[in-house]
């Protein structure tokens, strides 16, 4: 027994890896079969019948992505306060989406949000318009998706990439073509537990290691545990100082910059179709207010965590590497130095690593991903807990590719075949060819995800601004604003999305010019990624100004507008 | 189906905790942690800078109480109204 416990105890990474990774599969196939679709409805939106705590839970793992569980807490540690944007950004959207959104959409009760705006604005082309931007902020943001599972599989399974993405797109093929929405997400419920568990673990064991309290939020603004008495914060803008770098708790972006950067993240999320669409899934209105809340409370649970791991990591690496001599890093160092993730090149030829501000003389380039990665590594903690994170990683990454794998499998067979090309088309049809755009959709997607053309990860933060710009303001105006017509919300969405793409292709891809534009050509000084708050404003301006110049939605719809912000009554999810 | 009173009064109440709650929403995060973070950041509250705990921490406690506070707020309403059905 004890030699067996030992055995246990001195796996290696790789085995725990197939241990930890092959279990969480297992489990969430076994879902799959359990919970898979046998009519549209439960395709589309699981039934309606789905609790909030368990919406909740789905939403927030639909939510959290490969970016978020991977990403994230490196982006912060090397941007520091302006890293707020994206934990400001990704969380405020769902106060938006709480007050604003979801309880109207889901007493409006339908599957899709082309489904509301067809039907608010009686109108085919706004219909066409609204699925044209769902699958255009759908893809984009897949795309990305694969690549991170394809990502984690090939760093901590050692296979190459497109095996990965492979692997990954079989596995979500399985569970959303079976499942559809009720696979998804119940599938999902499982990967929010597996992920946040996988986040917390690591965190919490660095936090003690570091300021010695076990709360990396309180630890966050505790003293070093080495007996100093300085605070972790302190020392880090001293280190960024004497490195040259801006002081971690100021950030360097412009103040109109993260202003609008928050904003429009903030509104992106709220208007992003695949989280819109959660909140048709769940029984009555007071439930879908609840599950937004639930839902936040999840996500923050990992959002707040991030910016404390983002400073203990940055500490931790400064320490142990800056300055040191090369040929005595520890093993973690050599190991992703291995993956390119790492390196250094020693330019002054002294042997000792300077890291510093100063490009010409920095000698350390670091991959922000190996802050989340490698921490467990860096901080020395046992390999069951590095294999985690590998199985957290994959959760994030998989359970957000199915949610918008849906989206854009019911944009195809619902608001497109169903409700334009053949309304003829009986149930057991329209559920083949939401199967069917759904392997099609994963198709394309894998594609992507092996051969990702140079723009994808340009491309998906702008997703946010994409949502921001096209939806929002459409939904907003179609709950708020009763004299809301066709001609205005047609005309916004499309001023809206237009002028986002243009300034994303201009200032993002540099497309319209020989090299990109310098920062200083941006207007106002507003960056691509902040642009979806002028372009959403935009949108409001023309929907409102067109809507003036044109007649009155007809009484019909004005009732249905009377009909929505009354919470009683809620139908499930209608047939139709 | 004309829109009664009942349904008048509900909406405008309605309306009325939204712009409350999204004025506090406003305040955390975009002054608190973006336009008045430098004056804020004078304070300090253990090793944070009041600002800074605003922009990387504080906001997002205050939105998930904010939602909190809606349902809430929204369930009595309901009650109030007769839309609890």
């Amino acid at each position: 027994m004890i030699n067996k416990l030992l055995l246990i105890a001195e796996l290696d990474v790789q085995n725990w890896t197939y241990i930890l990774v092959g279990t969480t599969f297992a489990l969430y196939i076994g879902i799959a079969i359990w919970s898979r679709a046998g009519s549209t409805k439960e395709f589309y939106v699981a039934g309606g019948g789905v609790s909030p705590l368990a919406n909740g839970m789905a939403t927030a793992a639909d939510w959290m992505s490969a970016a978020s569980f991977i990403s994230m807490a490196g982006i912060i540690s090397f941007a520091g306060f302006d890293g707020a944007v994206y934990l400001m950004g990704w969380t405020g959207g769902y106060v938006l989406l709480a007050l604003l959104l979801a309880p109207y959409l889901r007493k409006f009760g339908k599957f899709t949000v082309p489904d509301f705006i067809g039907d608010r604005y009686y109108s085919k082309t706004a219909r066409i318009v609204a699925v044209m931007c769902a699958l255009l902020v759908s893809f984009t943001y897949v795309a990305g998706q694969m690549r991170g599972v394809g990502i984690v599989f090939s760093r901590f399974l050692e296979v190459d990439i497109n095996t990965g993405v492979i692997i990954g797109m079989l596995i979500v093929l399985f569970y959303a073509v079976l499942g559809g929405m009720k696979g998804i997400t119940y599938t999902q419920v499982a990967q929010y537990c597996v992920l946040i568990f996988a986040f917390m673990v690591p965190a919490i064991f660095i936090s003690i290691q570091v300021t010695g309290n076990p709360i990396p939020q309180l630890g966050f603004g505790s003293e070093l545990s080495d007996g100093s008495g300085t605070y972790l914060l302190d020392k880090l803008d001293d280190l960024s100082n004497q490195l040259g770098f801006a002081e971690y708790t100021e950030g360097s972006k412009s103040t109109i910059d993260i202003f609008a950067i928050t904003l429009a993240l903030m509104i992106g999320t709220a208007g992003l179709p695949h989280v819109i669409v959660r909140f048709f899934t769940v029984k009555r209105v007071k439930d879908a207010r609840k599950s937004a809340g639930i839902a936040l409370l999840l996500i923050v649970i990992l959002y707040s965590t991030a910016p404390a791991v983002a400073a203990f990591a940055r500490t931790n690496m400064i320490e142990t590497v800056s300055n040191q001599p090369y040929a005595e890093v520890p093993v973690w160092f050599k190991k992703w130095e291995t993956t390119g993730l790492i390196s250094f090149d020693d330019k002054n030829k002294d042997g000792l690593i300077s890291y510093v501000a100063n490009t010409s003389k920095n000698e350390l380039t670091i991959d922000r991903d190996i802050m989340v990665l490698a921490n467990p590594e860096i901080a020395k903690l046992p390999n069951w807990v590095v294999a985690l994170v590998a199985a957290g990683g994959l959760a994030a990454a998989l359970s957000t590719a199915a949610g918008l794998l849906l989206v854009i499998s019911s944009s195809i067979s619902h608001d497109l075949i169903k409700k334009i090309i053949k309304p003829s088309i009986s149930e057991k049809e329209e559920l083949v060819v939401a199967r069917l755009s759904a392997v099609g959709a994963v198709c394309i997607a894998g594609y992507f995800g092996i051969n990702p053309p140079g723009f994808v990860a340009a491309v998906v933060a702008l997703a946010f601004g994409l949502a921001a710009a096209s939806f929002f303001p459409a939904i907003i105006l179609g709950i708020f604003y009763k004299r809301m017509n066709k001609e205005g919300a047609i005309a916004g969405m499309l001023v809206g999305i237009i002028s986002m793409l243009l300034y994303m292709i201009k200032y993002k891809l540099g497309w319209f010019d020989s090299q990109l534009p310098d920062k200083s050509e941006w207007w106002f000084g507003i960056s691509p990624e902040g642009f979806g708050t002028i372009a959403m404003m935009l949108n409001f301006i023309i929907s409102i100004i067109i809507m003036k110049l044109t007649k009155a939605p007809p009484e019909e719809v004005q009732k249905i507008v009377e009909d929505i912000r009354i919470p009683s009554g809620a139908k499930e999810a209608i047939q139709h | 189906m004309k829109v009664t009173d009942n349904a008048k009064a509900y909406w405008r109440e309605n309306i009325k905790y939204v712009i409350i709650l999204l004025v506090i929403w406003f305040i955390v995060s975009y002054c608190a942690g973006i336009l008045f973070k430098d004056e804020l950041n004078q304070i300090k509250i253990g090793g944070f800078k009041l600002g800074f705990w605003f922009a990387q921490q504080g906001s997002m406690y205050v939105f998930v109480i904010l939602i909190f506070i809606y349902v809430r707020m929204m369930n009595k309403l309901d009650e109030k109204y007769g839309y609890d059905k």
